[in-house]
């Protein structure tokens, strides 16, 4: 993975000090509590419905073990015990001391870690494919050019005051995992007559108003992507709205511009820019790739006698591998996945203890890696087959090993009105009570990848725009209702979910998600998975299901 | 005369702001709204010291024509966190070659003259309540700069050991 060089170093230790400054300044009364919270958010700093939040940026998904420890330690000595991975790829502490965050992010600086730009209305931290670089469908690991973005995006003076927050995904594999289509840019590697390059997407998003993003440049060289996205910032900072925060971001610029039109004013933008200074060149792509070299596997052949074993003997090891583990580049290695949803814990929510036993497992199976993905999980990107049974076994022991990787009960779900200021619902009860519901196994695995999203409010924080099934927390006369929409996907196949009709109460979900599902269990055709059955059949038979006329 | 920070010192100015009310094209050393520097172009034309103060949602490349002629440039930020000014700056120095005051002015505070400077903006009046001396702190730039900026034009990559 990227290791910081001392340039680096350099500029998360300034931030950290200048943030202590700032800090000091407001709470000496020199800097109003309105410009104190445009600086505090540019670090991470929110102050919710019971204490600050503090978001720390893991720049697309990347960690080490040692990162991860610190991790552990934050946890434990500077909140209570837990944390939450975010659907952005980020890690959020819930319970911070607004004065301690200073000594926190010098805690993280020495693990080469920050919470720079992860919330305000500037260039978000930079998201991608947890399977970069291993994934059997990949083009290019795409993880280079996410991090040559992330130093290009930290602390642009230009760009730190933007009409609303922006966020940038990548992804190098053909199956998107990283929802470039509902991003203000999304950049997807792709290969025309034999060289890799990049299609731009701009103006997807979900929030108040989901949009799916436009291709803005079919095919752009490498070398021309930093200058190639600056001119899209300098046109969304000038002309994107700011008279109204519903409607800044660059998704409503692109829209009332129209996209053709839009593209062709960046494109008049990038070419007093293109070929100049900024543009990439040789040494530097190579330094970003030498970041990202292949660890020293060994020497493998995807058959393992211990592995066959153990799968014949073992039905719960074999659906955990069924679910959770998925197709690696090298022979005899797999990509392990963590699905941290577990009944009765908030979906993405780890203890101290785990992250510090993740840790130790990554050391032993995995090259001292993990990833953190926007589904709310943590892959394990590089284990030897033959590993995979002692790995399951430390996993169980540690309440890691739920095998329902993209099934009913792995939810995205935000944190919802239990912590976050804006949410209108609380989202985790109605994560736990689905749970609840579908708590058995073999139910869920014959109904296959189901995506449910829940989101307590518009802002989507749990895309349930892109879900197969979303919930949206929503305010009747004080009351918490939610509103169900189907058919969304952010797939390669990227959908945006239809609203099924009128919001139901908290307790009437479960039972609602019920006959949805009844019903697709009932249509459905040979090995059609639920999108796929929504597709073909349509909305009306959904709605019949769950409005009886 | 308003005290100003320019250039890294506190200073006096000549140049004062005008708003379109008050506007008296006969008067020296003002800076004139663009609408209504646009429209008497040609009486002004050749005056050494007369500047222009453009909003954050006008356009710069209005003035191109006339650019290099103009002593002094002012950009409003009409509240701090407003940031369109930043691009503006960033194209009268880049795409015009202005090589004159470019000066901030309205919701101007400490916490964003770093950035204000690296975008080429070099006189800074700042906002009402802000101390002066204490601002200077805030046109201290980071070590580095991972992309190239207005006065530091080379990305770190291009000079990175």
């Amino acid at each position: 993975m990227y290791i910081y060089d001392d340039y680096d170093h350099a500029m998360v230790n300034e931030r950290a000090e200048q943030y202590r400054e700032q800090t000091d300044r407001f709470l000496a009364g020199e800097l109003s509590a309105e410009e104190f919270q445009q600086l505090r958010l540019r670090n991470g700093l929110y102050i919710q419905r019971l204490a600050p939040m503090l978001r720390i940026s893991v720049p697309y998904g990347m960690l080490s073990s040692t990162q991860l420890r610190k991790l552990a330690h934050i946890i434990r000595h500077y909140d209570k015990g837990y944390a939450h991975l975010s659907t952005r790829q980020n890690i959020q502490l819930n319970w911070p001391k607004l004065e301690e965050v200073p000594d926190i992010l010098k805690e993280l600086a020495s693990v080469e870690m920050h919470a720079i730009q992860s919330s305000g209305s500037c260039i978000r931290n930079v998201t991608g494919d947890q399977y970069a670089g291993v994934a059997v469908d990949e083009i290019e690991d795409s993880r280079p050019w996410a991090e040559l973005i992330r130093q290009w995006s930290t602390f642009h003076p230009e760009f730190n005051w933007l009409p609303r927050k922006f966020k940038i995904a990548v992804t190098g594999a053909r199956e998107d995992r990283a929802a470039v289509q509902v991003h203000d840019i999304g950049v997807r590697m792709i290969e025309r007559d034999s060289i890799v390059g990049f299609q731009i997407l701009a103006g997807g998003g979900l929030g108040r108003t989901p949009v799916i993003g436009s291709v803005i440049k079919d095919f752009l060289e490498k070398r021309h992507l930093l200058t190639y996205i600056e001119a899209v910032l300098r046109v969304y900072n000038r002309y994107g709205r700011r008279d109204n925060k519903y409607k800044a971001r660059i998704k409503i610029l692109v829209r009332a511009m129209k996209p053709e039109v839009f593209a062709q004013k960046v494109e008049e933008e990038w070419q007093t820019i293109k070929d100049g200074p900024g543009t990439l060149n040789d040494t530097e792509i190579n330094r970003a790739k030498s970041s990202f070299t292949r660890p020293d596997y060994l020497e493998l052949t995807d058959e393992s006698d211990e592995f066959d074993y153990r799968i014949q003997e073992n039905l719960a090891f074999s659906t955990w591998v069924e679910r959770n583990v998925k197709a690696h580049q090298q022979s005899g290695y797999t990509i392990v996945n963590l699905a941290i949803k577990k009944t009765g814990v908030a979906p993405g929510d780890l203890t101290d203890e785990q992250f510090d036993t993740i840790a130790d497992l990554a050391d032993k199976y995995s090259f001292g890696e993990v990833r953190v993905t926007h589904e709310q999980n943590v892959t394990l990107a590089d284990v030897c087959r033959q590993d995979l049974f002692a790995l399951w076994k430390e996993l169980c022991a540690a309440d890691l090993a739920t095998p329902n990787l993209g099934l009913l009960t792995d939810m995205i779900c935000c944190p919802g009105g239990d912590y976050c200021s804006l949410a209108n619902a609380k989202s985790i009860p109605v994560a736990e009570a689905i749970q609840r519901k579908f708590d058995d196994l073999d139910y869920l695995h014959d109904l296959g990848d189901l995506d449910l999203n829940i989101s307590g409010c518009m802002n989507a924080c749990g895309h349930h725009h892109v879900g197969n099934i979303g919930i949206l927390g929503v305010d009747k006369r004080g009351q918490e209702f939610f509103q169900v929409s189907i058919g969304g996907s952010s797939l390669s196949n990227t959908a945006l979910a239809k609203i099924l009709g009128p919001s139901f109460s908290q307790e009437a979900i479960p039972e609602i998600i019920q006959k949805l599902v009844n019903l697709y269990v009932e249509q459905r055709e040979d090995g059609e998975q639920f999108v796929e059955t929504y597709n073909r059949i349509g909305i009306q038979p959904f709605k019949d299901a769950v409005y009886p006329v | 005369m308003p005290t100003i920070i320019k250039d890294k010192t506190i200073t006096e100015s000549p140049f004062e702001l005008v708003d379109a009310e008050n506007v008296d094209i006969r008067a020296n050393n003002v800076l004139l709204p663009l609408a209504f520097f646009l429209e008497n172009s040609a009486v002004i034309k050749g005056r050494n010291d007369i500047g222009v103060w453009i909003d954050a949602g006008e356009d710069v490349e209005d003035i191109e024509a006339v650019v290099n002629q103009l002593p002094i440039i002012a950009l409003n930020f009409p509240a701090f966190g407003d940031g369109r000014a930043y691009s503006s700056a960033n194209i009268l120095r880049r795409k015009f070659g202005y090589k004159g005051e470019i000066r901030a002015v309205g919701d101007v505070r400490r916490d964003q003259l770093e950035q204000m400077l690296s975008c080429g903006i070099n006189a800074f009046d700042m906002a009402e309540g802000q101390d002066l001396e204490q601002s200077l702190s805030g046109l201290k730039h980071f070590s580095h700069n991972y992309q190239g900026t207005i006065d530091r034009p080379e990305p770190l990559f291009r000079h990175r050991k």
